[in-house]
């Protein structure tokens, strides 16, 4: 640990906010909530292997109003922490560090998760998901 | 962060870490999270519609779906790339926010092994879907 008596980097609290810091930090806490969600998908591939008694229990936890609300959340997550890695993928190939790019990109990243995760559920009620 | 009894040593700590070298690591952890984020930008896509096309599907047609090797290889590829880049993203998260030292050790292992049970579970049951009679 750093001796706390020596001075410190700037940190958020003296900066005016940006929508950049926003963003990284909702990449690592979506980030978080689906390394949880991971061990949804390995309990969904295990009750599939079980039997179709477990398959159902799984299917009517997964189908309920909670239930649906999580699975809500985790799509969103997904969404966005794949579209803002694809802007991390982007910066380590070396480009979009201009300023006005970071804010393109993010704001690109804020609407498109949105409508992803829209479609991802219309195509879900489509295929027989009742809302 | 120190290790126990560095505080009261009268050297700079510049000077106790020169000498030991780098922990030879390199940009393996670095590499291993673009190579599994590459992965999992090409498969998750994959892996959501092929859940939203199994909606309504009983557990025998899912079952039947899964254990098509054009499944089973994709989805065995999914589940092994999303629990190692979730170790390795955990682990920063630990890393920079787990600042006493036991604890942070504690959660790196328990973080560790629980992300390598979830994998191996998930091929577990990949597998046992596969070789199903």
């Amino acid at each position: 640990m750093a001796t706390p008596e020596r001075p410190l980097s700037p940190f958020t609290t003296i900066y005016r906010w940006q929508i950049t810091m926003t963003l990284s930090i909702l990449h690592r806490i979506t980030g978080v909530i689906l390394a949880i969600g991971a061990f949804g998908v390995a309990w969904w591939l295990l009750a599939v292997s079980a039997s179709a008694q477990r398959y159902a229990q799984f299917v009517d936890l997964a189908g309920s109003m909670p239930g649906k609300i999580v699975l809500a959340g985790f799509s969103y997550c997904l969404m966005y922490h794949l579209l803002n890695g694809l802007r991390h993928l982007l910066w380590d190939s070396g480009r979009g560090f201009e300023i006005p790019q970071f804010y393109k990109t993010g704001w690109t990243v804020v609407v498109l998760s949105f409508v992803l995760t829209a479609g991802i559920w219309m195509l879900a009620l489509s295929h027989g998901a009742t809302a | 962060m120190s290790a126990p009894g560095m505080d009261k040593s009268m050297r700079d700590p510049l000077a106790q870490a020169r000498g030991l070298g780098s922990a030879k690591d390199g940009v393996h952890h670095w590499w291993m999270q673009r190579l599994t984020a590459i992965a999992l930008a090409l498969l998750s896509p994959w892996f959501v519609w092929m859940l939203v096309s199994l909606i309504g599907a009983t557990q025998s047609d899912v079952h039947a779906t899964i254990a098509n090797p054009r499944y089973a290889l994709p989805l065995l590829a999914f589940v092994i790339a999303l629990f190692w880049h979730a170790k390795l993203g955990l682990q920063v998260v630990i890393e920079d926010y787990v600042h006493t030292r036991w604890l942070e050790v504690v959660l790196q292992v328990a973080m560790t092994f629980a992300c390598a049970l979830g994998a191996l579970t998930s091929v577990f049951a990949i597998l046992r879907i596969v070789l199903a009679p």
